[in-house]
Order: C-alpha cells, then sequence, then structure tokens
C-alpha cells in the first residue's frame, strides 16, 4: 500500500492525466452494458459516500440516515417529473432542496445528542421515511414503487442510452468533487473539523459547533437527495427496498473504507464497495461473505482507510502561504 | 484607567458546592492580573463563568460597559473574551499554522457561498488572515514550526501555541488558565516576557491563573486571591505576599493560633 502511495505521489500529475482520460473514453473502450451500468453504479456511489462523508468524514457526526435522504430525492424528482412534467435539471434542485430541509431536520437533534446516540435516531428517522414510502401508497405507490420514470431531456433533446447516463455521472461526480473541494479546503471546513476535533475548544475561538453540525446536515442530505434524483432518472423505477438501513450502513462501509475526512477516500471506497461483491459473483452465495471477511480484516490492519485523512490535501490557505514563502525565498536570491 | 471588566458578586453553585461564592473584581485597561489560590479554589470555574462555559447561578459579568452574563462561549468571543485551557487543548490533527488560521476572524467567518464562489477577494482576504498568523506564530515563536502537527509539537511549545491561537482570535482581553504548568523555569522565563509582549506590543490585557508564584509575582500588576470560592485577598504582589490570610490558605494555620 505504502509502495502504490510512493508511486502515486512521484508520477501524480500523469497519473492523474491517465484515470482522466480513461474515465472519459470508458464507454468508447467498453461498449459491454454490464460494465457501463457498474461504472453508472459507483457513481452514483460516489455522491452518495462523498455526502455522507462530510457529515461523518468532516463534521464527525455519525449519521445511519443517509438512504433516507438519498430517497427523499429520488422520490421528490419522481414525483415532479410523473404528475408535473417537471424538466429534470429543475426537478434535481428542487428533490436537492427538499431533501437539505430534511436534512436540516435530521440535524436537529444534533443539538442535544452525540455520538451513538445520535447514530441511533438517524437510525430511527431512516426507518420512519422508509415506512412513509412503503405506507403513503396514495403519494408513492407504497411497495409498487414508481415506474416510467422519464429521461432527462435538454432543449428538447432527449438524453437516454447508458453512454449518455454515464457522462452524466461523470459530470455530477466532477462537480462534487470540485464543491467538496472548495468547501472543505475553507473557513467553514476547518470549523468543521475542529467541531469533530474538539467542541469545547471549538467554542473558546469562537466558533458556534451547532451551526455547523447543521450545516454538515443540511449540505450532505441535499447532496444525497441529488444523487437519488439522478439514481431515479437512470433506472427509471424506484421503489422504497432501495431507500432502506441496509443502504445506509453500504454508504457508510464506503466511507469508512475509503478513509474518513477524505474526498478520494469516498471515491476508492465507493468503487470498492461496488466492484468487489460483483467481482466476486463467481462464488454466488459465498460473495457477500468473502466480502464482509474482506473489510474485517481491513479495519483491522488499515483502520484509517485506504485513503484516510493523514493523506489529507492541503488546504487552500495553507497553498497560498507556501507560494508566498516561495516567492519570498526568490525575492532574496 | 478605564474599566474594561467587571465581575460583580458571582456565584456558581453545583448541587450543593459553592464552586464561586461572590466574588466581584474589576480590571482596568492595560494591567496584567492574576488569579492565584489552592486546589479547588475556584479559579477555573471562575474562568469558565468569564468564558461563558458556564451561566452564573447569580451575579453578573460586564465586559466593555456591556452585559455578556447571558452570551454563549462564541458570542463573548466575538466581544473580545478569549482563552487557553489548564489541560491543553489545542486541534492536534491540524498543523500549527491551521490552529491559528481557524481561530482568525476572517477564517472563521467565511460562509458556505463565499468559500465555493470566492475569487480574487476571497484570495487577497485569505492571503492577509496567513500573514496575521504568520504574524503572531513569530510572537509566540513558533514560526519555524508553522507546518509541523500541533499534536508533534513539545509540551511547552503547545502551550505557546494555544497562546497563539487565543490571540489570532483578535481578542481585547485574553484569559491564561496556568499558562506556565509543566514549564521549566527557562521556558517560564519566555513565557513571562512573552506575556509582557502582549500586553505592550499588543495592548491585549491579560488575566492569568498560575500556582508558581515566583512567576505570578513577577509579572502581574495586581493579584486576586481566591479560597473555597471565596475572594480572600486582592493587591499588589508585595500586599498580597505579605496578607496572613493568603499565607494562611496555602500553608496553613500556624501551631500559636491552634493554641489560642
Amino acid at each position: 500500500m505504502k509502495k502504490i502511495c510512493s508511486i502515486y505521489e512521484a508520477h501524480k500529475k500523469i497519473i492523474q492525466v491517465i484515470v482522466a482520460v480513461l474515465l472519459l473514453c470508458f464507454p468508447f473502450l467498453i461498449t459491454n452494458s454490464y460494465f457501463l451500468h457498474v461504472a453508472i453504479s459507483i457513481g452514483v456511489y460516489v455522491l452518495l459516500s462523498m455526502s455522507l462523508n462530510l457529515v461523518t468524514g468532516y463534521a464527525g457526526q455519525l449519521c445511519l440516515g443517509q438512504a433516507a435522504c438519498y430517497g427523499i430525492g429520488a422520490y421528490t424528482g419522481s414525483l415532479l417529473m410523473l404528475n408535473y412534467n417537471v424538466n429534470f435539471f429543475l426537478a434535481m434542485i428542487v428533490s436537492a432542496l427538499v431533501s437539505g430541509l430534511f436534512g436540516f431536520l435530521l440535524g436537529l437533534p444534533t443539538l442535544r445528542l452525540k455520538g451513538d446516540y445520535l447514530a441511533i435516531v438517524t437510525l430511527g428517522f431512516g426507518e420512519i421515511v422508509h415506512l412513509v414510502f412503503v405506507n403513503w401508497a396514495d403519494v408513492t405507490r407504497g411497495p409498487m414503487g414508481l415506474p416510467g420514470i422519464p429521461s432527462p431531456s435538454l432543449f428538447g433533446i432527449s438524453i437516454s442510452g447508458r453512454k449518455a447516463f454515464y457522462y452524466m455521472a461523470l459530470i455530477l461526480v466532477v462537480l462534487f468533487v470540485v464543491f467538496m473541494r472548495r468547501l472543505i479546503n475553507s473557513g467553514v471546513g476547518m470549523a468543521m473539523e475542529t467541531v469533530k476535533t474538539d467542541e469545547i475548544a471549538a467554542e473558546s475561538i469562537g466558533i458556534y459547533p451547532i451551526r455547523y453540525k447543521l450545516l454538515a446536515f443540511v449540505l450532505a442530505s441535499a447532496m444525497a437527495g441529488l444523487a437519488g434524483c439522478f439514481y431515479a432518472t437512470y433506472i427509471s423505477y424506484i421503489s422504497p427496498t432501495t431507500f432502506v438501513y441496509n443502504t445506509s450502513v453500504t454508504i457508510l462501509a464506503m466511507v469508512v473504507l475509503g478513509g474518513m475526512g477524505s474526498i478520494a477516500g469516498s471515491v476508492i471506497g465507493a468503487a470498492i464497495v461496488t466492484l468487489v461483491p460483483e467481482l466476486l459473483r463467481f462464488l454466488s452465495d459465498y460473495r457477500m461473505l468473502i466480502f464482509g471477511a474482506v473489510m474485517v480484516i481491513m479495519m483491522i490492519y488499515k483502520p484509517e482507510g485506504f485513503w484516510g485523512a493523514s493523506k489529507r490535501v492541503k488546504n487552500i490557505y495553507k497553498i497560498d502561504a507556501e507560494r508566498r514563502t516561495h516567492e519570498r525565498n526568490t525575492e532574496r536570491n | 484607567m478605564s474599566e474594561i471588566l467587571n465581575v460583580t458578586e458571582v456565584s456558581m453553585i453545583f448541587g450543593g458546592l459553592t464552586a464561586v461564592d461572590q466574588v466581584s473584581f474589576h480590571m482596568d485597561d492595560g494591567e496584567i492580573l492574576a488569579l492565584i489560590g489552592p486546589n479547588g479554589a475556584g479559579k477555573t470555574t471562575l474562568f469558565n463563568l468569564l468564558t461563558g462555559v458556564y451561566k452564573p447561578t447569580l451575579g453578573r459579568v460586564v465586559f466593555y460597559g456591556e452585559d455578556v452574563t447571558d452570551l454563549k462561549p462564541h458570542q463573548r468571543v466575538e466581544k473580545g473574551i478569549t482563552r487557553t485551557f489548564q489541560n491543553i487543548r489545542l486541534f492536534n490533527n491540524m498543523t500549527a499554522l491551521e490552529n491559528l488560521l481557524i481561530a482568525h476572524p476572517a477564517c472563521r467567518g467565511e460562509k458556505v457561498t463565499g468559500a465555493l464562489f470566492g475569487g480574487k477577494k476571497l484570495r487577497q482576504s485569505r492571503r492577509k488572515v496567513v500573514d496575521d498568523c504568520e504574524a503572531i506564530l513569530d510572537i509566540v515563536g513558533l514560526l519555524d514550526k508553522e507546518e509541523e502537527l500541533a499534536t508533534n509539537l513539545p509540551y511547552g511549545k503547545q502551550r505557546l501555541l494555544e497562546i497563539g491561537r487565543a490571540l489570532a482570535a483578535n481578542p481585547k482581553l485574553l484569559l491564561l488558565d496556568e499558562p506556565g504548568a509543566g514549564m521549566n523555569s527557562l521556558e517560564k522565563e519566555e513565557l513571562s516576557r512573552l506575556i509582557g509582549d502582549i500586553t505592550g506590543k499588543l495592548k491585549k490585557n491579560v488575566l492569568l491563573i498560575d500556582h508558581d508564584m515566583k512567576f505570578v509575582m513577577g509579572i502581574s500588576d495586581r493579584i486576586i486571591v481566591l479560597d473555597h470560592g471565596e475572594k480572600i485577598a486582592e493587591g499588589k504582589p508585595d500586599e498580597v505576599q505579605n496578607n496572613p490570610q493568603v499565607i494562611e490558605a496555602y500553608l496553613g494555620k500556624g501551631i500559636e493560633d491552634d493554641e489560642e
């Protein structure tokens, strides 16, 4: 692992360019629609794990209800598109807003609760939302789900086909990465970090912890909602079974396995947790068993995940500082 | 000299325990005030009342003519009261510089939209923040350690970094809770000089708690002595040093007194 990292550090630029080109050309290199489907699934999970990483990895609040926000986004978007013929892009924004609102509600218990207790509350929130999806049959059609969700269209041109969705997923992932990077490498992101590390110390320098916890919940839920809306339009059929506790835990596994408090970690984690069970399909019923074992071993030997916060990107502030030191040195010479 | 802090009859009662009992004092602009007393005298509790960690059971705290008794800790920082802790509370996974950056009002005041869409203006403001914080690191003598993770710094340096962090928040009044604890005499000398700089050059007011009499006597203009939550003495260092009540609190009653 260390070797891989050092190789990466040494050829950072080249590797990044290669990965970017591969990602861009992927649908042309591999035309198998199953692989493309897996790639899009990874994309959706990358969005979700990044959103949870914001709450759990950066702001330090354990949340087991991420699937609920994912579902709220998916249902909001689908219902808007099915019942009111709303354009997909507008529906995506609205579903992000609605999910964000629910994220605010989900974040409210953090005013009083910490750690395990908060996790239980968020778990409860997830269950309640799932039950609403199942039982509010007038709107959600209950367990039968919502079929026939239309594909998005832009300026009258319908976007469909796996290739198009692949690129949409890729664009969303890039947008999310940019969003996360700018947010994390700012005063807001640093303030979240201090809230995670030591709330009393954070208060002593003028940071109001509740504000940042709520902010993390709202933003993360909005991101998950957006991902949900995209998922719905891609898969064109949603049912409550997708947005269950199990999904929340899967997302959490991605965050922890990839590395808490690391954007690259979220991407790697999502890719591994989606890919490994697919690769182990030849083991049929035993594949989840093997996968579980892999996770346990991983957590014993590498608890900080594949790409943990120890490889934290230097924040914008520091990069500026470095540049200045460099300038100072060159001036001197 | 104008009065900056006025504490009137504050009491803090935890259940059956009166940790601070009707303590009143004031602080003038430009002076270094020290709070001393034996273990469990209520010094740190009084600090927590000043910084807003606790809300006093009784009494008021007035800072620059404004009643801050009901304000939360982060709101009091906005008013200009910052502190350090008896047991160091740094952000260990952040570098020395980052510990200061996040305390800087312009950095912690960043908004999400600003962080996402900020351009040249944001860069300029950030550059200024880095400049300010590096200047403070220079004052506390840690500029060469700015890229070091806080947790990797030696103990004495961590104490200095915590003072730096409290300074970065741009306070008017700095509360230091046992800044010299665990330092050797050389480090303490440095600390005395630093506190002198903070009040002299930076024009901040300092209120500090410490056990080391020599250290306290050397730097403070005025001393308040607490015992069992009550203020038992107040005055110039030499006055306090010879106050029989203070000697009794620290050393216990003399034998003759017992016989009387």
